[in-house]
């Protein structure tokens, strides 16, 4: 019997942009035009200010760990226990959710803060997920 | 909102509390709303106005068979009966109604009748959150306690204690699902369900409901219970999405909901005699006594920890036992205002001693929603 399989995202005009991103490889956010200010997750207005004059940009791929959970029941289809689901902080401010690649599942290897890289994890043609592994050197 | 200008006046969960096998979600909800209105001495006609959650106004005005003119669909999750009050009571005092009937029932445990909760893979949550591995409240709500505990330095058994004085608590409540004494170290080896958090450290699963009625102050003083005021109100959103709150170190929806409720109320914090935060997991209360302005967060550990809030603690703190030891059937927020009407009415299991003021506040979704309330039995 084939695995289940993990729930995978459906893109939106809105998000596209982002999805396009991941599978060629590059993190792409949004910055406000108007006032500067970087966002996630995708929409083609500013948050901050309205304005709809928005600009994608490639980010950094650098982050932090911001907090996590180590995930023992129920675990979601697709995943096998335990498994960290983290919050991570981009380097230009928004956080986002992601898993933890090459690193051991235990709260002793998962430290607060400890420095992140993005790494991208391809499920299908369509969709690339952005993931993060501890940064090198 | 003007103080004291509505009043509870008919408050009553399900006939039964824990496993309901022999009940639909909806017909939870007409136990729960004819308890109610009997406990006001009303009948069905007398309401005017109704407010739910989850299911509409409409499914719940058609099956008990009431005619509405004027309805509040709010669902913001667990807190949204915390709203309807606020809503209500203004609706009350604007004259767009008279009595107004609130109702929450929910079949978590039996899953009779239960509309299925799922993510749109369309949605930002389902683009952005379901793939990484989320899998229900126990995979979500705990993201943000080990930043909590890393900025405010606070300890394991320390959150591990909210679970045992909260087990004080219900041991004395004959409808508690939990009642068997709990210790700091039974919780911190308990099975372990998302690190940091244990089994006994997440809520109940557990069938059930529970239905309240407003009316003005003035027509009050006419019902067989002790009117119990609505002296202040809040409430405000933040996101559906976890991973997006502006800081795990504090809840900007509890933050902006409670302090509004205290201004709103006139009370200081040393006013308040009985407490309530809802507690889907064990660092609600943390999160409450912080945001809601009674200590900072770097206390709030410790202060639990000390034994305050358990039974004979300055600050009585989820008297039923919550919603990890009482019951909690998924949107526990009108389990929490049960209570603190019990209390304001005299009537609580574990009755605080001459309690004047109880502070009522609820969470929706993961930190997503809030709403407080703060009551009174002096007018």
């Amino acid at each position: 019997m084939a695995e289940p399989a993990r729930a995978k995202p459906k893109p939106t005009p809105e998000t596209q942009h982002f999805w396009d991103g991941t599978a060629a490889g590059e993190l792409r956010l949004q910055r406000c035009d108007a006032c500067s200010h970087v966002y996630f997750p995708p929409r083609p207005f500013c948050p901050s200010c309205a304005s709809r004059k928005v600009s994608v940009f490639k980010a950094s791929g650098k982050a932090k760990l911001y907090s996590y959970v180590i995930n023992h029941r129920p675990a979601a289809p697709g995943f096998t226990p335990p498994y960290a689901i983290a919050v991570v902080e981009l380097d230009e401010g928004p956080r986002m959710m992601s898993n933890i690649l090459d690193c051991p599942q235990t709260p002793e290897a998962l430290e607060l803060d400890m420095r992140l890289e993005v790494a991208f994890e391809k499920l299908d043609d369509r969709i690339t997920l952005p993931q993060f592994r501890p940064a090198k050197g | 909102m003007r103080r004291n200008q509505v009043a509870v006046v008919g408050a009553a969960e399900t006939t039964e509390l824990g496993v309901i096998p022999n009940m639909s979600q909806i017909q939870l909800h007409a136990d729960a709303a004819l308890n109610a209105i009997a406990d006001a001495g009303l009948k069905l006609s007398d309401i005017d106005g109704i407010a739910t959650a989850v299911e509409t106004p409409q499914q719940i005005a058609h099956y008990l068979g009431i005619k509405p003119t004027w309805v509040d669909g709010t669902s913001v999750g667990g807190c949204s009966f915390m709203l309807h009050v606020r809503h209500a009571a203004a609706a009350i005092e604007a004259g767009l109604c008279k009595t107004v009937l609130i109702t929450h029932a929910e079949s978590g445990k039996s899953m009779i009748g239960k509309p299925p909760r799922s993510t749109p893979p369309d949605s930002l949550n389902g683009q952005f959150e379901s793939p990484f591995g989320v899998f229900g409240p126990p995979s979500m709500f705990p993201i943000p306690v080990l930043r909590y505990m890393k900025t405010y330095g606070i300890t394991h058994e320390q959150i591990a204690m909210v679970a045992v004085a909260q087990r004080e608590w219900a041991a004395k409540n004959p409808r508690a699902t939990m009642k068997a004494p709990i210790t700091v170290e039974d919780v911190l080896n308990s099975k372990m369900i998302a690190y940091p958090f244990r089994i006994l450290q997440c809520c109940l699963v557990t069938d059930g409901g529970g239905a309240l009625i407003l009316t003005s102050a003035d027509r009050a003083k006419d019902f067989p219970n002790k009117p119990i005021y609505i002296l202040g109100t809040g409430e405000s959103v933040e996101t559906p999405m976890v991973s997006q709150m502006e800081t795990f170190n504090s809840s900007r929806a509890f933050k902006t909901a409670g302090p509004m409720a205290f201004k709103e109320a006139g009370i200081a914090h040393k006013d308040v005699d009985h407490l309530m935060i809802y507690d889907a997991f064990a660092h609600l209360p943390l999160f409450g006594l912080g945001d809601l302005g009674f200590m900072p967060h770097e206390e709030t550990g410790k202060f639990i920890a000390d034994g305050n809030t358990r039974p004979g603690g300055k600050l009585p703190l989820n008297t039923n036992g919550g919603g990890l030891s009482y019951m909690h059937s998924g949107m526990y927020g009108m389990y929490a205002l049960q209570e603190s009407v019990r209390q304001m009415r005299g009537i609580a299991p574990a009755q605080v001693k001459d309690a004047k003021i109880s502070v009522c506040h609820g969470v929706g979704g993961m930190f997503a929603a809030s709403g407080t309330i703060i009551f009174t039995n002096e007018k």
